[in-house]
């Protein structure tokens, strides 16, 4: 038999799986800095655990997902196709992104919503090296005083940020491992 | 093949929701619309907090219902059993031990803690509905941060009544941005808006969710000289006592006998447990 890679690695119940993967999400986003462990998925390479996970939980026929750089492979298209059923979108039309920061490209390529539908943006989902609390400093809704997170860009985050109620929410992935910063985050850099 | 998905709902709807608790969460106290289901039970009795529940819960989960802060009462046995039957988890009556909490109208008196996630039903999630029905000048008016007509409302409650009489419902400044219906809890429930739980709101026939996430800024709205008050009756609990509890009024007789029992039965429940006394304990109550 031929290798059919892109048959493998969903969730084995998907019911289960994808409510504790969702409660893990919901946590982190709701916690911003908060790292939690994501798993219950195999994507191909170079798809972290974390990063597939999020897409067999959040996207479907009704989400758009733009791959970007290193990730848009032929086996993480055929992945995410016959999983989710997800179309493939630019930047621009995408309600989820996934790829690493450099790659991702510009921010403001991405939907940041309308004054009246904020709701109506763009989430990435940041492949990242490692994650670690600690670098920029967090405030605001979900955090106790202040929290760190390693960020790749504080800039471009502080202005996706200073958009606020508009703008795009992250996750950022390694392993089987999550974190988040949603638009409503502060940040500052440590001194 | 006779047994529901887990948590009732299909995968799709699920994700749906997911997608916009997650949105919600990300722009504390903005309403996210969403693609509200029928469920099996009538609008107005919790389809949305229900909806919010079934995306929300994990096989792990202990779950805890109440109606008007009781755990015995028609809706709260209801959506439990609901949820035992199609999900298989765990159902309390004690706040203690519960994870995810819906909650119709109350918030427990006992303090939520940091792993604890509770779930409002709400019928009427825009706050600014009876000031102007038309959703298209609501939406204008969060977008564009334009609330004095709540004010307004405030302020004529005071120039007719002497004080703000909106008792429940109140409406709070979530995060120096969004005006938040926080649901039919009485006022005195909202200082515990600011909260180390994360706080969802479903409403199922309005079609809309929202969120609170831990340690938000929640500001119940009022005016320099006259500043909010969380108001309860001037009583203690007849049962065990308390003191701090937010209290209903139970009418005894066509004599006018009253008495006041808290109204989070949990609450009651584990002080009298712990030996507190109220004025009518040990009497036969009916």
């Amino acid at each position: 038999m031929t290798e059919q890679p892109q048959y493998s690695g969903g969730f084995q119940n998907a019911p289960i799986q994808a409510a504790r993967a969702f409660r893990a999400a919901m946590t982190v986003m709701a916690r911003p800095g908060e790292i939690r462990e994501l798993n219950g998925s195999r994507p191909p390479d170079p798809l972290s655990i974390a990063a597939g996970t999020l897409l067999l939980t959040l996207c479907d026929p009704e989400t758009k997902v733009h791959l970007a750089g290193a990730v848009n492979t032929d086996a993480a298209r055929e992945w995410l196709t016959f999983h989710t059923g997800a179309p493939l979108a630019q930047a621009a039309d995408a309600d989820f992104a996934v790829g690493r920061w450099a790659e991702l490209g510009s921010l403001g390529t991405y939907r940041i919503g309308t004054a009246e539908y904020p709701d109506r943006s763009a989430t990435l989902i940041v492949e990242c090296d490692e994650l670690q609390q600690a670098g920029a400093e967090l405030s605001g809704p979900g955090i106790k005083g202040t929290a760190q997170l390693f960020l790749p860009d504080v800039p471009a985050l502080q202005a996706n940020a200073a958009l606020y109620p508009l703008g795009c929410d992250f996750f950022f992935t390694s392993g089987d491992r999550v974190a988040a910063l949603p638009r409503s985050t502060r940040i500052s850099m440590e001194t | 093949m006779n047994e529901y998905n887990f948590a009732y709902l299909d995968e799709q709807t699920k994700r749906m929701i997911r997608r916009a608790i997650l949105k919600g969460l990300a722009v504390p106290g903005y309403q996210v619309p969403f693609a509200s289901r029928e469920m099996p039970m009538p609008y107005g009795w919790g389809t949305g907090g229900v909806q919010v529940s079934a995306a929300t819960l994990t096989p792990k989960d202990t779950l805890k219902v109440i109606d008007q802060g009781a755990d015995d009462t028609t809706n709260a046995v209801s959506i439990r059993k609901f949820f035992e039957n199609t999900a298989g988890v765990e159902t309390t009556e004690e706040t203690e031990k519960a994870t995810v909490i819906q909650t119709r109208h109350r918030i427990p008196e006992a303090k939520l803690r940091e792993d604890q996630i509770i779930v409002y039903q709400v019928p009427i999630p825009e706050p600014l509905r009876f000031l102007e029905p038309r959703e298209t000048e609501t939406r204008k008016m969060h977008s564009l941060e334009e609330y004095g007509l709540m004010h307004v409302k405030l302020y004529e409650d005071i120039s007719q009544h002497g004080a703000i009489s909106t008792a429940y419902a109140y409406p709070v400044y979530v995060s120096d941005r969004y005006v938040m219906d926080p649901s039919p809890i009485p006022k005195f429930d909202n200082p515990k808006l600011e909260m180390d739980a994360i706080q969802l709101f479903g409403a199922g026939r309005e079609q809309r969710i929202y969120a609170i996430p831990p340690h938000t800024k929640v500001v119940s709205l009022d005016f320099e000289d006259y500043p909010f008050e969380a108001t309860k009756a001037e009583h203690c609990c007849d049962l065990c006592g308390a003191e701090d509890s937010y209290l209903d009024e139970v009418i005894m007789d066509d004599a006018g006998n009253r008495m006041f029992v808290c109204s989070d039965t949990d609450y009651c429940r584990s002080r009298r447990e712990a030996g507190h006394m109220g004025r009518l304990a040990g009497e036969n109550a009916a």
